[in-house]
């Protein structure tokens, strides 16, 4: 009873928070994660990030994060307990938590907060995100390549700009190689869930699809591919382990230099709220090595890559919505401000956004 | 016709963990003690057969530790509701929490990792028939087991004299015990026998259905399999119809959105939920034939007098 009572304990107390509070002078920041660390996703990623603040920041910092924390009204007690929990600052990792890490802000405005993919800032309260639909395009060029039946499959979790956004630039991308490049969409509602995943994989396949591209953090749907002997792409870590033979790359986010830099900026007391959006051209937008494909699509991924990293951005003109109106004209680039709020879709894609 | 047996395939890949440990579930319940621990017990299953599997190789291997670990998480849930009496849905609820916790912690190691995957069902010769062949000679091992363990269940409850004894147990406990009957013991065993079923359940997950381990990848599939045996009002065939139903609904509603019809995804994702609820409320709406399958003492504790 006693043994059983002390294991209770000590996975709440694992469960709830990792590392714990010891010395007073080191800077302390946390992180505060929407899934499990060990998604080998999203999350993940994330988790890498705060590691690698951790090793290179060494005995300056201790870190903590909360894992699984609810988006919604639940995360407001994440933030508020670990700003009580003396943490100096806080990054919160996930889109719903946008609104529970304002509310905190104000109420600690000694603690510096930071919220990833959001678009609300504050006095003490600073924005950041990644360009992932840079990424996304590159792949719309090699599926174009790759897919003899000229259309994929994508797996989709929810209709918010960031996921829209990323199907739009995977068809232009798509559609610069081949014009007639199709695309069958599939929403799970869910961010994880392997088992679906895999299921809307088989489901798009048995559709005609043959290759499969996913807005949804684990590998089961590489998995299908790797079972059927079809090809797909990587999202958040490269994959390949566990598709050596269907994953043509991967999509993978790097956290790391920009945490870094921001709890160094904090130590250093310089720090400021940010608004800043990384893309492949600082590191935080990778794709995994170019395998499973010819060496021509590789060079043709390899050069589309260095023209985004030289400023190019996927969403210039002429581009039109999904009902054929002018978006963009031509050479005109779209702004952060529309690419942040996209609630509709470019030409090309059949499906309906749910709204 | 190709496309007609991948859907019929997924389906049941999809059925399989919800059906396993949803029967497992109805032996406890039948036996008057709810277990809210599904969850965790699957997610053990999970870990453990994933876990098992990777270090030996062998998926086999793999699958009788996701039964074991399952077993054995439930031993826990006995032990504190059976032998202590303590509050069945508060320790339910616990176990699942905890599962769900002790896996991730377990499981660390294994993240990003691929595992092995059980091969499916490979008769040379019959599961190359086409349609027939692969629906019914070409599965994976758990399906099989699935449906037998379902027919077992079925006969077990019903056709045996200590399936009678187990049912009497869940309708009166004190009834029972004044007869003689050993009711704890009758619930210890039913306990683990729900263990290893969710254990089972979990080990599919991860060495069948995503060959993989990742936390909290159960899903809720848990609680699914314990709602199904509720709306199935405790008959083993209604829950396995439930479960197919579930299955079919849910990939049907994913070929609708890649066929592209113009209905929104969030209703057609609620869809499964719907339509297993309506169609086991529908069969099970004779109130009186409800009442009588439905095990009286089912949650309540059991202290025997001496």
């Amino acid at each position: 009873m006693k043994k059983l009572l002390i294991a209770l304990m000590t996975t709440t107390a694992a469960l709830s928070l990792a590392a714990t509070a010891e010395a007073a002078d080191k800077l302390k920041a946390c992180w505060v994660y929407t899934g499990p660390i060990g998604d080998f996703g999203y999350s993940y990623q994330h988790d890498q990030g705060r590691l690698e603040v951790e090793k290179v920041l060494g005995d300056k910092v201790e870190t903590a994060y909360l894992e699984n924390v609810s988006e919604g009204p639940d995360a407001d007690r994440a933030f508020e307990r670990l700003a009580r929990e003396k943490c100096k600052i806080i990054f919160g990792t996930s889109f719903g938590f946008m609104d529970a890490e304002v509310k905190v802000a104000k109420k600690f405005p000694k603690v510096m907060f930071e919220h990833a993919t959001g678009f609300k800032t504050g006095d003490n309260l600073g924005i950041y995100n990644a360009r992932f639909y840079e990424g996304r395009y590159v792949l719309g060029q090699i599926a174009a390549k790759e897919s003899k039946k000229g259309l994929a499959g994508y797996i989709v979790s929810f209709p918010i700009p960031e996921v829209v956004m990323g199907i739009n630039s995977f068809i232009l991308g798509a559609q610069s190689v081949n014009p007639d490049f199709k695309v069958k969409i599939v929403w799970v509602n869910s961010w994880f869930d392997p088992g679906k995943e895999a299921d809307a994989a088989k489901a798009l396949f048995d559709q005609g699809a043959d290759i499969i591209v996913q807005h949804t953090d684990s590998t089961a749907a590489l998995q299908v591919a790797e079972e059927r002997k079809l090809h797909g792409f990587g999202q958040s870590s490269d994959m390949i382990k566990f598709a050596p033979n269907a994953q043509l790359t991967s999509l993978t986010d790097e956290w790391g230099p920009y945490y870094i830099s921001r709890v160094q900026a904090a130590l250093d007391g310089t720090w400021k709220p940010d608004n800043v959006w990384l893309g492949i051209k600082d590191g935080a937008v990778k794709l995994a090595p170019y395998t499973n494909m010819p060496d021509d699509v590789k060079a043709m991924a390899e050069a589309t890559e260095k023209k985004i990293a030289g400023g190019w951005n996927p969403f210039t003109g002429p581009v039109s919505k999904q009902d054929g109106s002018p978006w963009l004209k031509d050479g005109e680039v779209a702004d952060d401000g529309t690419l942040l709020g996209m609630n509709f879709y470019v030409k090309g894609i059949d499906d309906k956004l749910p709204q | 016709m190709d496309i007609a047996v991948n859907i019929l395939l997924t389906i049941a890949t999809a059925a399989t963990p919800l059906l396993i440990a949803a029967i497992g579930e109805l032996v406890v319940e039948r036996s008057g003690v709810l277990n809210l621990g599904v969850e965790g017990m699957m997610i053990m299953g999970a870990v453990g057969g994933f876990g098992a599997g990777y270090l030996t190789g062998s998926p086999w291997i793999g699958l009788l530790a996701a039964i074991i670990a399952g077993a054995l998480f439930s031993l826990l849930f006995a032990v504190m509701t059976l032998s202590l009496a303590t509050n069945q849905v508060a320790t339910g609820l616990s176990l699942t929490l905890l599962g769900l916790g002790l896996s991730g912690m377990i499981g660390t190691s294994f993240v990003g990792q691929p595992g092995v995957r059980l091969p499916n069902l490979d008769i040379p010769g019959i599961s190359s028939i086409p349609v027939v062949g692969r629906l019914i000679f070409g599965q994976d091992p758990v399906f099989y087991i699935s449906i037998a363990l379902t027919a077992a269940v079925m006969w077990f409850l019903f056709k045996t004299r200590t399936g009678l004894t187990l049912r009497s147990i869940g309708d009166s406990h004190t009834s029972a015990h004044a007869l003689g009957i050993k009711v704890i013991r009758y619930r210890y065993l039913s306990v683990i026998f729900g263990g290893a079923c969710a254990g089972l359940a979990g080990g599919h997950l991860s060495l069948v259905y995503t060959p993989q381990w990742v936390e909290n990848m159960s899903a809720g599939r848990g609680w699914i399999a314990l709602a199904l045996v509720v709306f199935a009002s405790w008959r083993p065939w209604r829950v396995l119809a439930g479960a197919y139903i579930f299955g079919a609904v849910w990939i049907g509603q994913l070929h609708a959105q890649a066929f592209g019809i113009p209905v929104p995804s969030q209703f057609l994702s609620s869809l499964p939920y719907l339509a297993t609820v309506v169609v086991l409320v529908l069969i099970s709406r004779n109130k009186r034939l409800t009442m009588m399958n439905t095990p009286a003492s089912l949650g309540q504790p059991f202290v025997p007098d001496r």
